[in-house]
């Protein structure tokens, strides 16, 4: 987005960036001065569930990827499985299936390379006190050139899987109710497995990096923003961890199962999503513990913490180093989110490689049909984590309700409450200096939010702190990035 | 064309956010026109992962919708620059052509042709009339400057008639 610059001499363009709005932090101070509460504020945009009303159900998988330019295939594919049970085909053909998880595992493989290498690397690399102005991927461009071009060719990579498995990077309509409609030829099998290898090494790379920068700094990264919280994700029947389908697990911070194998469609039994004055994003939280106990992570974090184990051999390895640090509980460190998605990020490419040599994918059995039906719900983690499609369709094949609750949404709590320990740990005085500034930033990115699903602001994206005190008198303010890309 | 510039025309947008979605209808309407020797690409948002089509280019033109500025559109030189973001994924067109260097050496001439819209903040599959009328400019303008082969002169020319072009509408 390029943004008017005060050079007057220049043509005024603001063109729009249209998935992100701001993010704005207000940190409430008691009487002595100290943070008692922060709040992250972000603009939950509910109006694209009453766009969808009306329309035939055929056409929700593809409509929903305009909801999100981050994640679209997440959507996607989100939509695809609920809709698979209004079509009675939710038993798919092992070509649609794998089709579908290739196009779902591309989606992460991109996603992660490109939150790893392009947002956080540059905290890790220079460290989060560093300026702003080199804190950047271009700063990482400059000083680690071979870092940043394996994040380019990566997030190109796993977008080459997604236009091959959805047909089209934009706008992609791989996935329909029961099943694909398309396989992967030979030729796109063989183009995609030509660079195979050097994605698998460049993500054990990662996988150290991310590895070796929490081990060394472990003092610093277990307490930052950190906290103890419950864990939610979908879990496969055996216990492996599964991105793409199976039952719900949530468990406690030192790892006491709280539910296990949770049909989702019986989800709202088990969750609710808590409206508080302050913010327009809900705030989920599991029933039986209640919205003051109740709330849980999702996302990369979580989901290595509810995991038995993980099929692919190089990413097991990397979870049992990983559970090691806390002698096999559930890690509660926010900044551990980063070793953990790189471990996914080796997940998806292994299962990537494993799914190229299978010859279903040049199966063609793509869609399957069955009992028709009204009420659907349909699940998957993405990349950001657990991910809630929820329709009603009517005879006239019209959706008459629809219900989302996106992994941002799910980690609502958890970034609020990163936020505010940050501010506690780092708030001197009734000045935000731009220490503090620095520290909530990190602290935030850990958790990778995805504010354009969960927001309709347009334009750009700084991040905006302002600082309370007792009496609700604005005591300090202050902006960054408003002048930088959205 | 077919032993001239590589040119790539780089497009984005959200089609399902009414005006934001002249990025996306304006590659439509140029990869229709089928001109030799032009690329043309579309997302939801630049990103970084554009750099490798960029670095194989020698013309780049971005194309966005705007929210302000001159109507039809607006049409300017770009040139690496630099920016910080805080959260976003999508980096800005100056950026990538700072990537395309520092990561591919790659110095393509590069413009941001800024199609003014109006609708942006509801969801909704269809341009705004005005927006749509802006679009014809747009495309109109891109295709005979395509077709003249006369991005490269544009880089010699003066900018500051291209602005004036661009912001009288001169197609």
């Amino acid at each position: 987005m390029v943004t008017t610059t005060g050079n007057l001499k220049r043509v005024a363009i603001d063109p729009v960036t249209r998935v992100e709005g701001h993010g704005k932090v207000t940190l409430l101070l008691d009487e002595q001065n100290r943070v008692h509460q922060a709040r992250l504020h972000i603009v939950e945009f509910r109006g694209f569930e009453r766009f969808i009303l009306g329309r035939p159900f055929w056409e929700v998988p593809v409509l929903v990827q305009r909801l999100c330019g981050i994640c679209p295939v997440s959507h996607h594919l989100a939509a695809a499985k609920a809709m698979d049970r209004i079509v009675g085909g939710e038993n798919l053909t092992p070509t649609a299936e794998k089709m579908r998880r290739l196009m779902h595992y591309g989606q992460f493989f991109q996603s992660h390379a490109l939150h790893f290498f392009h947002l956080v690397s540059p905290d890790l690399l220079f460290g989060f006190d560093a300026d702003p102005a080199i804190r950047n991927v271009i700063g990482v461009a400059a000083k680690y050139p071979e870092l940043a071009v394996q994040g380019v060719m990566m997030r190109k990579y796993g977008q080459e899987v997604i236009l091959r498995t959805a047909g089209k990077k934009i706008h992609g309509t791989g996935a329909i109710p029961g099943g694909i409609n398309k396989n992967l030829s030979i030729k796109e099998r063989d183009e995609l497995l030509k660079d195979i290898e050097q994605m698998v090494k460049w993500s054990q790379a990662a996988v150290q990096l991310a590895r070796d920068y929490t081990l060394k700094h472990l003092d610093k990264v277990a307490t930052f923003g950190s906290f103890d919280s419950n864990h939610l994700s979908l879990i496969r029947a055996d216990g492996a961890m599964d991105l793409y389908h199976g039952g719900l697990r949530a468990i406690t911070a030192d790892g006491q199962k709280i539910f296990d194998h949770v049909d989702y469609l019986k989800y709202a039994e088990y969750i609710a999503e808590e409206v508080r004055p302050w913010s327009y994003m809900k705030f989920p939280f599991i029933r039986s513990l209640g919205p003051a106990n109740g709330w849980y992570r999702v996302g990369p974090l979580a989901r290595l913490n509810t995991a038995d184990f993980i099929d692919t051999p190089e990413a097991e390895a990397a979870r049992k180093e990983f559970k090691a640090v806390t002698k096999g509980k559930p890690n509660n460190i926010s900044l551990a989110y980063h070793w953990a998605r790189m471990i996914e990020l080796l997940h998806a490419i292994e299962k990537i490689r494993l799914l190229l040599h299978d010859p279903d994918l040049q199966g063609t059995d793509l869609v399957v049909r069955g009992e028709r039906r009204e009420e659907t719900v349909g699940l998957i983690e993405a990349p950001r984590g657990t991910l809630f499609h929820h329709y009603k369709v009517n005879r006239d094949d019209q959706v008459v309700m629809a219900n989302l609750i996106v992994s941002t949404t799910n980690n609502n709590e958890p970034m609020n409450r990163a936020v505010q320990r940050v501010a506690q740990d780092y708030l001197n005085g009734r000045e935000i200096t731009e220490a503090l500034l620095n520290h909530i930033e990190v602290a935030i990115r850990a958790y990778d939010p995805c504010l354009s699903c969960a927001t309709h602001a347009l334009g750009q994206m700084p991040l905006v702190v302002e600082l309370v005190d007792a009496h609700g008198n604005l005591v300090d303010r202050k902006v960054r990035g408003a002048d930088s890309a959205g | 064309m077919a032993n001239g510039p590589r040119i790539l025309i780089l497009a984005w947008g959200n089609p399902g956010r009414r005006d934001d979605g002249l990025g996306p209808a304006a590659a439509a309407a140029l990869e229709a026109l089928d001109v030799p020797g032009l690329k043309v690409a579309c997302d939801y948002q630049l990103t970084v992962e554009d750099v490798a089509a960029i670095a194989e280019s020698d013309v780049v033109i971005f194309v966005d919708a705007a929210i302000a500025g001159p109507e039809p559109f607006s049409f300017q030189r770009v040139t690496p620059g630099e920016g910080s973001s805080f959260s976003t994924h999508s980096v800005t067109p100056s950026q990538v052509l700072t990537l395309a260097a520092d990561l591919f050496g790659a110095r393509p001439a590069a413009w941001l042709l800024g199609i003014r819209g109006y609708e942006f903040d509801e969801f909704g599959e269809s341009l705004s009339p005005a927006a749509q009328k802006n679009l014809a400019a747009a495309v109109g303008f891109l295709r005979n400057m395509v077709e003249r082969g006369d991005f490269y002169g544009a880089a010699a020319a003066s900018e500051a008639a291209l602005v004036d072009a661009a912001s009288k509408g001169v197609v």
